[in-house]
Protein backbone atom coordinates (compact mmCIF):
# COMPACT_ATOMS: atom_id res chain seq x y z
CA UNK A 1 0.00 0.00 0.00
CA UNK A 2 2.65 2.30 1.37
CA UNK A 3 4.73 1.58 -1.99
CA UNK A 4 2.31 2.32 -3.73
CA UNK A 5 2.03 5.46 -2.91
CA UNK A 6 5.71 6.41 -3.57
CA UNK A 7 5.24 5.29 -6.89
CA UNK A 8 1.89 7.10 -7.46
CA UNK A 9 4.61 9.89 -5.77
CA UNK A 10 7.09 9.91 -8.72
CA UNK A 11 4.33 9.77 -11.26
CA UNK A 12 2.96 12.80 -9.35
CA UNK A 13 6.30 14.38 -9.38
CA UNK A 14 6.90 13.76 -12.73
CA UNK A 15 3.37 15.08 -14.53
CA UNK A 16 3.75 18.02 -11.94
CA UNK A 17 7.34 18.98 -13.87
CA UNK A 18 6.09 18.19 -17.34
CA UNK A 19 2.51 18.55 -17.08
CA UNK A 20 2.07 16.82 -20.69
CA UNK A 21 -0.81 14.73 -19.82
CA UNK A 22 -2.54 17.12 -17.23
CA UNK A 23 -2.70 19.75 -20.02
CA UNK A 24 -4.43 17.65 -22.63
CA UNK A 25 -6.87 16.22 -20.02
CA UNK A 26 -8.17 20.21 -19.45
CA UNK A 27 -8.14 21.33 -22.94
CA UNK A 28 -9.47 18.34 -24.31
CA UNK A 29 -12.14 18.60 -21.14
CA UNK A 30 -12.85 22.07 -21.94
CA UNK A 31 -13.11 22.02 -25.67
CA UNK A 32 -15.72 19.15 -25.42
CA UNK A 33 -17.95 21.61 -22.93
CA UNK A 34 -17.11 24.33 -25.57
CA UNK A 35 -18.76 22.48 -28.41
CA UNK A 36 -21.41 21.38 -26.21
CA UNK A 37 -22.44 24.65 -25.55
CA UNK A 38 -22.26 26.10 -28.94
CA UNK A 39 -24.61 22.87 -30.30
CA UNK A 40 -26.76 23.29 -27.14
CA UNK A 41 -26.88 27.25 -27.18
CA UNK A 42 -31.10 26.96 -27.39
CA UNK A 43 -31.15 25.18 -24.61
CA UNK A 44 -29.20 27.60 -22.38
CA UNK A 45 -31.90 30.33 -21.85
CA UNK A 46 -34.18 28.06 -19.35
CA UNK A 47 -31.97 26.18 -16.25
CA UNK A 48 -34.16 23.66 -16.66
CA UNK A 49 -33.32 22.41 -19.68
CA UNK A 50 -29.14 22.98 -18.96
CA UNK A 51 -30.08 20.95 -16.15
CA UNK A 52 -31.72 17.43 -18.33
CA UNK A 53 -28.43 17.69 -20.42
CA UNK A 54 -25.82 18.85 -17.53
CA UNK A 55 -25.09 15.28 -16.05
CA UNK A 56 -24.62 13.77 -19.72
CA UNK A 57 -22.52 16.66 -20.63
CA UNK A 58 -19.92 16.83 -17.80
CA UNK A 59 -19.88 12.91 -17.75
CA UNK A 60 -18.67 13.06 -21.63
CA UNK A 61 -16.20 15.07 -20.48
CA UNK A 62 -14.78 13.67 -17.63
CA UNK A 63 -14.86 10.07 -19.32
CA UNK A 64 -13.04 11.38 -22.11
CA UNK A 65 -10.38 13.43 -20.43
CA UNK A 66 -9.80 10.08 -17.99
CA UNK A 67 -9.41 7.97 -21.34
CA UNK A 68 -7.19 10.37 -22.46
CA UNK A 69 -5.28 10.11 -19.27
CA UNK A 70 -5.28 6.89 -19.07
CA UNK A 71 -3.54 6.40 -22.67
CA UNK A 72 -0.68 7.32 -21.33
CA UNK A 73 -0.15 5.77 -18.18
CA UNK A 74 1.27 2.65 -18.67
CA UNK A 75 3.13 3.96 -21.77
CA UNK A 76 5.30 6.33 -19.77
CA UNK A 77 6.79 3.12 -17.93
CA UNK A 78 7.17 0.70 -20.90
CA UNK A 79 9.46 3.40 -22.32
CA UNK A 80 13.31 2.96 -21.38
CA UNK A 81 12.16 -0.23 -20.32
CA UNK A 82 10.47 1.15 -16.78
CA UNK A 83 8.29 -1.14 -15.99
CA UNK A 84 10.75 -3.90 -15.75
CA UNK A 85 12.65 -2.20 -13.62
CA UNK A 86 8.99 -1.80 -11.44
CA UNK A 87 8.87 -5.57 -11.31
CA UNK A 88 12.08 -5.87 -10.28
CA UNK A 89 11.35 -3.91 -7.02
CA UNK A 90 10.60 -6.15 -4.16
CA UNK A 91 6.98 -4.87 -4.04
CA UNK A 92 3.77 -6.74 -4.58
CA UNK A 93 3.20 -6.42 -8.22
CA UNK A 94 -0.39 -5.05 -7.27
CA UNK A 95 0.64 -1.80 -5.58
CA UNK A 96 2.20 -0.77 -9.18
CA UNK A 97 -1.60 -1.19 -10.34
CA UNK A 98 -2.44 0.40 -7.31
CA UNK A 99 0.02 3.58 -7.93
CA UNK A 100 -1.45 3.90 -11.29
CA UNK A 101 -4.86 4.13 -10.36
CA UNK A 102 -4.14 6.72 -7.55
CA UNK A 103 -2.36 8.71 -9.77
CA UNK A 104 -4.97 8.89 -12.28
CA UNK A 105 -7.58 9.35 -10.36
CA UNK A 106 -5.84 12.37 -8.66
CA UNK A 107 -5.51 13.67 -12.26
CA UNK A 108 -9.28 13.10 -12.86
CA UNK A 109 -9.79 14.80 -9.74
CA UNK A 110 -8.39 18.05 -10.78
CA UNK A 111 -9.70 17.98 -14.27
CA UNK A 112 -13.39 17.62 -12.65
CA UNK A 113 -12.17 20.48 -9.98
CA UNK A 114 -11.37 22.85 -13.13
CA UNK A 115 -14.34 21.30 -15.71
CA UNK A 116 -17.48 22.02 -12.95
CA UNK A 117 -16.94 25.57 -12.53
CA UNK A 118 -16.05 26.10 -15.87
CA UNK A 119 -19.69 24.44 -16.98
CA UNK A 120 -21.33 26.74 -14.55
CA UNK A 121 -20.10 29.82 -16.42
CA UNK A 122 -20.01 28.29 -20.10
CA UNK A 123 -23.59 26.84 -19.97
CA UNK A 124 -24.58 29.68 -16.92
CA UNK A 125 -25.91 27.52 -14.53
CA UNK A 126 -26.04 27.21 -10.94
CA UNK A 127 -25.10 23.91 -9.40
CA UNK A 128 -27.00 22.42 -6.59
CA UNK A 129 -26.93 19.92 -3.84
CA UNK A 130 -23.07 20.01 -4.79
CA UNK A 131 -21.73 17.65 -1.91
CA UNK A 132 -23.79 14.90 -3.21
CA UNK A 133 -22.62 15.49 -6.22
CA UNK A 134 -19.37 15.59 -5.31
CA UNK A 135 -19.44 12.50 -4.15
CA UNK A 136 -21.23 10.37 -6.73
CA UNK A 137 -19.04 12.02 -9.29
CA UNK A 138 -16.02 10.82 -6.76
CA UNK A 139 -17.33 7.58 -7.00
CA UNK A 140 -18.05 7.12 -10.37
CA UNK A 141 -14.79 8.68 -11.78
CA UNK A 142 -13.45 5.96 -9.05
CA UNK A 143 -14.74 3.47 -10.79
CA UNK A 144 -13.57 4.16 -14.11
CA UNK A 145 -10.10 4.85 -13.23
CA UNK A 146 -10.50 1.30 -11.56
CA UNK A 147 -11.01 -0.69 -14.62
CA UNK A 148 -9.60 1.81 -16.95
CA UNK A 149 -6.30 0.95 -15.40
CA UNK A 150 -6.56 -2.24 -15.59
CA UNK A 151 -7.16 -2.09 -19.21
CA UNK A 152 -4.63 0.49 -20.08
CA UNK A 153 -1.66 -2.31 -18.75
CA UNK A 154 -3.84 -5.20 -20.84
CA UNK A 155 -3.89 -3.26 -24.29
CA UNK A 156 0.03 -1.52 -23.96
CA UNK A 157 1.27 -4.45 -25.34
CA UNK A 158 -1.11 -5.20 -28.14
CA UNK A 159 -0.72 -3.71 -31.16
CA UNK A 160 -3.01 -0.08 -31.87
CA UNK A 161 -3.45 -0.20 -28.16
CA UNK A 162 -3.89 3.18 -28.20
CA UNK A 163 -7.09 2.68 -30.16
CA UNK A 164 -8.21 -0.79 -28.53
CA UNK A 165 -8.34 1.31 -25.22
CA UNK A 166 -11.72 3.06 -25.44
CA UNK A 167 -13.33 0.00 -27.55
CA UNK A 168 -12.71 -2.46 -24.36
CA UNK A 169 -13.09 0.43 -21.70
CA UNK A 170 -16.58 2.04 -22.56
CA UNK A 171 -18.80 -1.01 -22.48
CA UNK A 172 -16.66 -2.65 -19.34
CA UNK A 173 -17.19 0.45 -17.48
CA UNK A 174 -20.44 1.12 -18.02
CA UNK A 175 -21.84 -0.57 -15.05
CA UNK A 176 -19.65 2.08 -12.95
CA UNK A 177 -21.20 4.96 -15.51
CA UNK A 178 -24.79 4.25 -16.06
CA UNK A 179 -25.41 4.46 -12.29
CA UNK A 180 -23.11 7.25 -11.86
CA UNK A 181 -25.05 9.57 -14.44
CA UNK A 182 -28.55 8.62 -13.60
CA UNK A 183 -28.02 9.37 -9.85
CA UNK A 184 -26.27 12.65 -11.22
CA UNK A 185 -29.08 13.87 -13.68
CA UNK A 186 -31.25 12.45 -10.62
CA UNK A 187 -29.54 15.21 -7.88
CA UNK A 188 -29.71 17.96 -10.68
CA UNK A 189 -33.39 17.29 -11.02
CA UNK A 190 -33.41 17.94 -7.26
CA UNK A 191 -34.28 14.92 -6.51
CA UNK A 192 -33.96 13.58 -2.67
CA UNK A 193 -30.80 11.45 -2.22
CA UNK A 194 -32.83 8.60 -0.25
CA UNK A 195 -34.80 8.26 -3.95
CA UNK A 196 -31.30 7.85 -5.73
CA UNK A 197 -30.11 5.01 -3.13
CA UNK A 198 -30.83 2.55 -5.65
CA UNK A 199 -28.22 4.25 -8.18
CA UNK A 200 -25.71 4.86 -5.40
CA UNK A 201 -25.86 1.25 -4.07
CA UNK A 202 -24.94 -0.28 -7.35
CA UNK A 203 -22.40 2.49 -8.04
CA UNK A 204 -20.48 1.16 -4.52
CA UNK A 205 -20.72 -2.30 -5.43
CA UNK A 206 -19.39 -2.16 -8.87
CA UNK A 207 -16.49 0.36 -7.51
CA UNK A 208 -15.72 -2.31 -4.95
CA UNK A 209 -16.47 -5.45 -7.14
CA UNK A 210 -14.05 -3.68 -10.34
CA UNK A 211 -11.27 -2.80 -7.59
CA UNK A 212 -11.11 -6.73 -5.93
CA UNK A 213 -10.73 -8.17 -9.20
CA UNK A 214 -8.29 -5.99 -10.46
CA UNK A 215 -6.36 -6.48 -7.73
CA UNK A 216 -6.78 -10.26 -8.23
CA UNK A 217 -6.18 -10.51 -11.80
CA UNK A 218 -3.26 -7.65 -12.26
CA UNK A 219 -0.46 -9.25 -11.01
CA UNK A 220 -1.11 -11.81 -14.42
CA UNK A 221 -0.99 -8.71 -16.66
CA UNK A 222 2.23 -7.65 -15.72
CA UNK A 223 3.62 -10.90 -15.58
CA UNK A 224 6.14 -12.22 -18.00
CA UNK B 1 -24.69 -34.64 -29.85
CA UNK B 2 -24.73 -32.49 -32.85
CA UNK B 3 -27.57 -34.58 -34.29
CA UNK B 4 -29.35 -35.05 -31.26
CA UNK B 5 -29.39 -30.86 -30.62
CA UNK B 6 -30.63 -30.10 -34.53
CA UNK B 7 -32.95 -33.11 -33.91
CA UNK B 8 -34.59 -31.52 -30.78
CA UNK B 9 -34.65 -28.29 -32.65
CA UNK B 10 -36.03 -29.46 -35.98
CA UNK B 11 -38.71 -31.89 -33.83
CA UNK B 12 -39.84 -29.02 -31.44
CA UNK B 13 -40.32 -26.41 -34.03
CA UNK B 14 -43.99 -27.01 -35.07
CA UNK B 15 -44.87 -28.27 -31.34
CA UNK B 16 -44.56 -24.65 -29.76
CA UNK B 17 -45.90 -23.30 -32.76
CA UNK B 18 -49.05 -25.20 -31.91
CA UNK B 19 -48.93 -24.64 -28.31
CA UNK B 20 -48.24 -20.91 -28.32
CA UNK B 21 -50.51 -20.07 -31.13
CA UNK B 22 -53.33 -20.59 -29.48
CA UNK B 23 -52.79 -18.84 -26.25
CA UNK B 24 -51.30 -15.51 -28.05
CA UNK B 25 -50.72 -14.15 -31.04
CA UNK B 26 -47.74 -15.48 -33.68
CA UNK B 27 -45.51 -12.76 -32.48
CA UNK B 28 -44.99 -14.30 -28.88
CA UNK B 29 -43.58 -17.79 -30.67
CA UNK B 30 -40.05 -16.20 -31.01
CA UNK B 31 -39.73 -15.93 -26.84
CA UNK B 32 -39.51 -19.80 -27.37
CA UNK B 33 -36.50 -18.58 -29.24
CA UNK B 34 -35.46 -15.42 -27.67
CA UNK B 35 -35.30 -16.62 -24.03
CA UNK B 36 -33.19 -19.98 -24.30
CA UNK B 37 -30.63 -18.37 -26.69
CA UNK B 38 -30.08 -15.57 -24.03
CA UNK B 39 -29.75 -17.93 -21.44
CA UNK B 40 -27.31 -19.90 -23.53
CA UNK B 41 -24.92 -16.26 -24.22
CA UNK B 42 -25.13 -16.04 -20.13
CA UNK B 43 -23.66 -19.60 -20.11
CA UNK B 44 -21.16 -19.07 -22.42
CA UNK B 45 -20.22 -15.92 -21.02
CA UNK B 46 -20.01 -17.82 -17.58
CA UNK B 47 -18.01 -20.66 -19.45
CA UNK B 48 -15.43 -17.62 -20.60
CA UNK B 49 -15.43 -16.66 -17.30
CA UNK B 50 -14.16 -20.24 -15.48
CA UNK B 51 -12.36 -21.06 -18.43
CA UNK B 52 -10.24 -18.46 -18.18
CA UNK B 53 -9.85 -18.64 -14.35
CA UNK B 54 -8.86 -22.05 -14.70
CA UNK B 55 -6.22 -21.07 -17.74
CA UNK B 56 -4.25 -18.48 -14.98
CA UNK B 57 -4.59 -21.15 -12.45
CA UNK B 58 -2.96 -24.29 -14.50
CA UNK B 59 -1.34 -22.24 -17.39
CA UNK B 60 -2.78 -24.95 -19.61
CA UNK B 61 -3.30 -23.67 -23.42
CA UNK B 62 -6.88 -26.20 -23.04
CA UNK B 63 -8.94 -23.84 -21.15
CA UNK B 64 -7.89 -20.93 -23.55
CA UNK B 65 -9.07 -22.48 -26.64
CA UNK B 66 -12.19 -23.15 -24.24
CA UNK B 67 -12.29 -19.52 -23.68
CA UNK B 68 -12.06 -18.46 -26.98
CA UNK B 69 -14.35 -21.13 -28.89
CA UNK B 70 -17.07 -20.39 -25.98
CA UNK B 71 -16.78 -16.48 -26.42
CA UNK B 72 -17.08 -16.82 -29.89
CA UNK B 73 -20.16 -18.51 -29.77
CA UNK B 74 -21.49 -16.66 -27.31
CA UNK B 75 -20.96 -13.07 -29.46
CA UNK B 76 -23.31 -15.25 -31.98
CA UNK B 77 -26.19 -16.15 -29.06
CA UNK B 78 -26.14 -12.83 -27.98
CA UNK B 79 -26.40 -10.83 -31.42
CA UNK B 80 -29.19 -13.70 -32.23
CA UNK B 81 -30.28 -12.50 -28.78
CA UNK B 82 -31.02 -8.89 -29.85
CA UNK B 83 -31.77 -9.46 -33.03
CA UNK B 84 -34.58 -11.46 -32.44
CA UNK B 85 -35.59 -9.26 -29.30
CA UNK B 86 -35.67 -6.44 -31.97
CA UNK B 87 -38.11 -8.81 -34.38
CA UNK B 88 -40.66 -8.94 -31.56
CA UNK B 89 -40.17 -5.01 -30.35
CA UNK B 90 -41.10 -3.96 -33.79
CA UNK B 91 -44.16 -6.27 -33.67
CA UNK B 92 -45.32 -5.23 -29.91
CA UNK B 93 -44.03 -1.87 -29.28
CA UNK B 94 -43.59 -0.90 -32.80
CA UNK B 95 -40.14 0.40 -33.25
CA UNK B 96 -36.85 -1.96 -33.20
CA UNK B 97 -35.12 -0.30 -30.37
CA UNK B 98 -35.71 1.62 -27.17
CA UNK B 99 -33.23 2.65 -24.89
CA UNK B 100 -33.92 0.80 -21.69
CA UNK B 101 -31.81 -0.99 -18.90
CA UNK B 102 -32.41 -4.44 -20.14
CA UNK B 103 -31.89 -3.60 -24.07
CA UNK B 104 -28.53 -1.36 -23.52
CA UNK B 105 -26.88 -3.93 -20.87
CA UNK B 106 -27.71 -6.76 -23.43
CA UNK B 107 -26.15 -4.60 -25.87
CA UNK B 108 -23.20 -3.37 -23.52
CA UNK B 109 -22.53 -7.26 -23.12
CA UNK B 110 -22.37 -7.91 -26.98
CA UNK B 111 -20.01 -5.06 -27.33
CA UNK B 112 -17.78 -6.47 -24.33
CA UNK B 113 -17.28 -10.10 -25.86
CA UNK B 114 -16.72 -8.35 -29.44
CA UNK B 115 -13.97 -6.38 -27.44
CA UNK B 116 -12.81 -9.45 -26.07
CA UNK B 117 -12.54 -11.00 -29.57
CA UNK B 118 -10.71 -7.65 -31.02
CA UNK B 119 -8.56 -8.22 -27.99
CA UNK B 120 -7.43 -11.51 -29.21
CA UNK B 121 -6.72 -10.39 -32.39
CA UNK B 122 -4.61 -7.67 -31.26
CA UNK B 123 -1.92 -9.75 -29.48
CA UNK B 124 0.39 -11.34 -31.71
CA UNK B 125 1.93 -13.59 -29.15
CA UNK B 126 0.09 -16.74 -28.32
CA UNK B 127 1.02 -17.04 -24.39
CA UNK B 128 0.60 -13.45 -24.41
CA UNK B 129 -2.39 -13.78 -25.74
CA UNK B 130 -3.77 -16.26 -23.54
CA UNK B 131 -2.64 -14.74 -20.72
CA UNK B 132 -4.20 -11.14 -21.00
CA UNK B 133 -7.29 -12.05 -22.52
CA UNK B 134 -7.45 -14.63 -20.19
CA UNK B 135 -7.42 -11.12 -17.41
CA UNK B 136 -10.30 -9.79 -19.73
CA UNK B 137 -12.29 -12.34 -19.42
CA UNK B 138 -12.53 -12.42 -15.66
CA UNK B 139 -12.96 -8.67 -15.92
CA UNK B 140 -15.68 -8.94 -18.50
CA UNK B 141 -18.04 -11.53 -16.81
CA UNK B 142 -18.58 -8.56 -14.37
CA UNK B 143 -21.15 -7.27 -16.21
CA UNK B 144 -22.96 -10.44 -16.57
CA UNK B 145 -24.86 -9.84 -13.90
CA UNK B 146 -26.01 -6.31 -14.78
CA UNK B 147 -27.12 -7.61 -17.54
CA UNK B 148 -29.02 -10.61 -15.89
CA UNK B 149 -30.62 -8.69 -13.37
CA UNK B 150 -31.52 -5.19 -14.92
CA UNK B 151 -34.75 -5.72 -15.27
CA UNK B 152 -35.54 -6.72 -11.28
CA UNK B 153 -32.92 -3.51 -11.02
CA UNK B 154 -34.41 -0.73 -12.74
CA UNK B 155 -38.15 -0.21 -14.07
CA UNK B 156 -37.94 -1.71 -17.24
CA UNK B 157 -39.97 -2.10 -20.00
CA UNK B 158 -38.96 -5.29 -21.00
CA UNK B 159 -41.21 -8.11 -19.61
CA UNK B 160 -40.33 -10.17 -16.98
CA UNK B 161 -41.40 -13.80 -17.38
CA UNK B 162 -40.56 -15.47 -13.69
CA UNK B 163 -40.42 -14.23 -10.16
CA UNK B 164 -43.67 -12.67 -10.09
CA UNK B 165 -44.73 -9.52 -11.31
CA UNK B 166 -42.96 -6.49 -10.05
CA UNK B 167 -44.00 -3.87 -11.98
CA UNK B 168 -48.02 -4.21 -13.42
CA UNK B 169 -49.61 -6.22 -15.16
CA UNK B 170 -47.09 -7.02 -18.03
CA UNK B 171 -44.70 -9.34 -16.08
CA UNK B 172 -45.19 -12.85 -14.65
CA UNK B 173 -47.00 -14.40 -17.36
CA UNK B 174 -46.09 -18.28 -18.24
CA UNK B 175 -48.86 -20.67 -16.85
CA UNK B 176 -49.24 -23.71 -18.76
CA UNK B 177 -47.54 -27.31 -18.09
CA UNK B 178 -47.36 -27.21 -22.09
CA UNK B 179 -45.56 -24.05 -22.55
CA UNK B 180 -42.87 -24.24 -19.82
CA UNK B 181 -42.26 -27.97 -21.41
CA UNK B 182 -41.61 -26.55 -24.82
CA UNK B 183 -39.77 -23.98 -23.13
CA UNK B 184 -37.62 -25.95 -21.22
CA UNK B 185 -37.38 -28.91 -24.85
CA UNK B 186 -35.94 -25.19 -26.39
CA UNK B 187 -33.56 -24.74 -23.61
CA UNK B 188 -31.99 -28.60 -23.82
CA UNK B 189 -32.10 -27.53 -27.32
CA UNK B 190 -30.34 -24.61 -27.41
CA UNK B 191 -27.70 -25.90 -24.14
CA UNK B 192 -27.18 -28.54 -26.91
CA UNK B 193 -26.37 -26.89 -29.76
CA UNK B 194 -24.50 -24.34 -27.72
CA UNK B 195 -22.43 -27.35 -26.67
CA UNK B 196 -21.69 -28.77 -29.88
CA UNK B 197 -20.62 -25.71 -31.74
CA UNK B 198 -18.14 -24.91 -28.96
CA UNK B 199 -16.83 -28.33 -29.22
CA UNK B 200 -16.87 -27.94 -32.76
CA UNK B 201 -15.02 -24.67 -32.77
CA UNK B 202 -12.11 -26.61 -29.89
CA UNK B 203 -11.43 -29.27 -31.64
CA UNK B 204 -10.83 -26.49 -35.27
CA UNK B 205 -8.91 -24.50 -32.66
CA UNK B 206 -6.72 -27.81 -31.79
CA UNK B 207 -6.36 -29.10 -35.07
CA UNK B 208 -5.20 -25.24 -36.21
CA UNK B 209 -2.12 -25.50 -33.34
CA UNK B 210 -1.51 -29.04 -34.31
CA UNK B 211 -1.33 -28.00 -38.12
CA UNK B 212 0.88 -24.66 -36.75
CA UNK B 213 2.99 -26.96 -34.76
CA UNK B 214 3.82 -29.08 -37.82
CA UNK B 215 4.14 -26.37 -40.19
CA UNK B 216 6.67 -25.08 -37.37
CA UNK B 217 8.43 -27.91 -36.99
Amino acid sequence: MLKGLNIAFKDLKIESRAREIFISMVVFSLLILIIFSIAFSDLLSSASKTATVTSGVLWICFIFAGTLGLNRTFATEVQNGCMDALKMCPIPRNSIYLSKVIFVFLLMLLVEIITIPMFSVLFNYQFTAIIWVGIVILLGSFGFVVVGCLISALVIRARAGEMLLPVLLLPLSLPVIIPAVSATSGLLRGEDIFSLMSSIRLLVVYDFVFFAVSMLVFEYVVED
Amino acid sequence: MLIVAFGAIFFYLPVMKDSAGNVLDSSFNIFYFHMPIAIVAYLAFFVVFVSSILYLRENDSKWDMVSLSAAEVGVIFAFLVLATGSIWAKAIWGWYWVWEPRLTTSLVLFLVYVGYLMLRTALDDPLKRARLSAVFGIVAFVSVPLSFLSIRIWRSAHPLMFGGSLYGQEGGGLEGSSLLLVLLLNMLAFVMLFVSLTSFKFQNEKFERELEMTKGR
